[in-house]
């Protein structure tokens, strides 16, 4: 019970203070907010394949843009889309190319299936970039925002900000829901077995090919949703939502937070969101503040070299150097 | 082995080859219920490809395979182990981070997998939590049940491996040498517990101590460069000039 309470501490904490969030701000801060939340919702995605499976993919961006693209493709060009259909026919397209990707490089392990899904990631930016399907490098425009209409009823309107930023919080602990129960479940455990030694688990019994195929598809279509929703929140798609630098600022969201731990996924997209934010900030930068990348990475190295468990395991860490300085006080 | 008592496995003219080598070459193979049947021979003999090739892990070239009366030749390795077929490895395969319990829970989840239900714990599952209790009661871990496995001594990682086998209720059990780097007093408790898992199941032994190979075994084949040059009861074997002068020549001088 101890157990329990101390682990639902912190996310019921954080979901308090998102919750209040909009009852003290406006503008910049709540659409940003919103922002790192889909981001959030994306670093989920991915720890379940790189935390909880141990599949390192470097082309999760994929799944994201291909979502993206699919609700401005979708979309009709004059009037709104119902968020009923256009949000599972997006999620779709994503879980479908996930579907696809998963089945052949799953066949790979290693540094090999980082650079399969790598591959294929950069086609699918390839077929957005270089035709005229989603009007190439430009990108395009989504002219209406999605509809939320039940039964000849409009229940809420997205475009206004706070509502959207409810509907962006409400996705966040769904999701984070939904893999909490997961990865507690028979299925989770055998993911948590294949992260761990999938040889014993093949001799033990498990055919492990199709369990990594579901836990990658399930991923591809959170991604999809992570996708979905920042294609509603900007209005607009470009082929970078698909290239490996998104990717690879993903993955090191995860790395930044903790990996293994869904709060770790969370709380290293808020943590690498702001501290992007914070390198940009000319007042105190100044001309210095273009250059935000060089600090951003070298911030990073930093923290994988002093914080090996992520932002999550600082605790502790700290806990442990505690232990060390001072045996007798960490013991009483 | 008695007469009548159908091989819970059989292998017939068991072959595997890399490229040019031949590692297991037409090896025939029985393994009845209530018997520790060794495998010896040298290092590079194949005993290890041997129980590859038994349990599925690689391709058989040649050759076929029966498990409870099934041709098993062409099955995968999970197929085979989920149809009674337990294997441990000779370098210890555990999961280091879970409990003692856990471990032995995960693979006993094998035998009913209900990878759709989503939603239970699998804490709660109650016949994989069940199949791991016994497993461990069997094995003589169940003090140890809430250990972190990777915190457990070698003997005990060891028979952990087993009690994991033991937790999927497997027929058939392929040992490779679980007495590997053990010490007097874990030997001989790994081999009260191999004696005590002879009741319903059919046990191949891998392995290097020839004390206690011919101690435990009811009957041993003996291997070299792949190809079985006796297989017998243990005093016939011992008895054997073709054994002595081949392998355990060389190591009782």
């Amino acid at each position: 019970m101890r157990a329990l309470a101390r682990r639902c501490t912190f996310p019921l904490v954080v979901i308090g203070l998102l919750l209040a969030f909009p009852l003290a701000t406006t503008g910049f801060y709540l659409e940003f907010t919103s922002k790192v939340m889909i981001l959030a919702i994306f670093a989920l995605s991915l720890e379940l394949l790189v935390g909880a499976t141990g599949l390192v993919s470097l082309g999760h961006a994929a799944f994201y843009g291909i979502a993206a693209y699919a609700t401005v493709l979708l979309s009709p060009k004059f009037g709104a889309a119902n968020l009923f259909w256009l949000l599972p026919a997006a999620i779709g397209c994503a879980a479908l190319y996930a579907l696809f990707v998963g089945a052949l490089s799953l066949r790979t392990r290693g540094v090999y299936f980082i650079m399969v899904t790598l591959a294929f990631a950069q086609m699918a930016y390839y077929v957005f970039h270089d035709t005229k399907l989603g009007g190439g490098t430009d990108g395009i425009y989504l002219n209406f925002k999605p509809e939320v209409v039940l039964l000849g009823a409009r229940l809420v309107d997205l475009g206004k900000p706070a509502v959207f930023y409810y509907f962006v919080l409400a996705c966040l602990i769904s999701v984070f829901a939904l893999l909490a129960v997961l990865l507690e479940s028979r299925f989770g455990r055998v993911l948590a077995g294949i992260r761990s030694n999938e040889q014993r688990m093949r001799a033990a019994g498990f055919a492990t090919f199709p369990y990594k195929w579901a836990a990658f598809t399930l991923a591809g279509a959170l991604a999809g949703l992570a996708g979905f929703l920042v294609a509603i929140k900007d209005g607009f798609v470009n082929p970078e939502m698909l290239s490996w630098h998104e990717s690879g600022a993903v993955l090191l969201m995860l790395i930044l937070g903790g990996m293994g731990r869904l709060s770790g996924a969370v709380l290293g997209a808020f943590a690498f969101a702001l501290l992007q934010l914070f390198f940009q900030w000319e007042v105190v930068f100044g001309n210095f503040s273009k250059h935000w990348p060089l600090l951003l990475g070298g911030t990073i190295i930093l923290c994988v070299a002093f914080m090996p468990n992520g932002l999550i395991g600082v605790p502790a860490q700290w806990r442990a150097w505690r232990a060390r300085r001072r045996p007798e006080a960490a013991r009483g | 082995m008695a007469e009548g008592n159908a091989p819970l496995l059989r292998a017939r003219g068991a072959t595997r080859r890399f490229g040019g080598l031949t590692a297991v070459s037409d090896v025939a193979l029985d393994l009845a219920e209530g018997e520790i049947h060794a495998v010896i021979g040298t290092n590079g003999a194949g005993k290890s490809t041997l129980i590859n090739v038994l349990s599925g892990e690689i391709a058989i070239t040649a050759g076929s395979v029966e498990l409870l009366g099934q041709d098993v030749t062409r099955w995968s390795q999970p197929r085979r182990a989920r149809a009674g077929l337990g294997r441990s490895y000779q370098r210890t395969t555990i999961f280091p981070r879970f409990t003692v319990f856990e471990n032995c829970r995960l693979t006993a989840q094998a035998t009913r997998q209900m990878p759709w239900n989503w939603w239970t714990a699998a804490s709660a599952c109650p016949l994989s939590t069940t199949l791991a209790r016994e497993a461990l009661d069997r094995t003589g871990l169940a003090g140890l049940a809430d250990r972190t496995a990777g915190l457990l001594s070698h003997g005990e990682k060891r028979q952990l491996e087993i009690a994991m086998c033991v937790a999927t209720r497997p027929r058939v059990l392929l040992l490779d040498e679980p007495l590997a780097g053990m010490g007097a007093e874990e030997t001989e408790r790994m081999l009260s517990l191999l004696s005590g898992l002879k009741e319903g199941h059919a046990i191949l032994l891998v392995e290097h101590d020839m004390d206690a190979v011919f101690r435990v075994s009811d009957r041993i084949t003996v291997m070299v460069n792949g190809a079985v040059i006796a297989s017998d009861l243990p005093a016939v074997v011992r008895a054997d000039p073709e054994v002595q002068l081949a392998y355990l020549g060389e190591v009782h001088v």
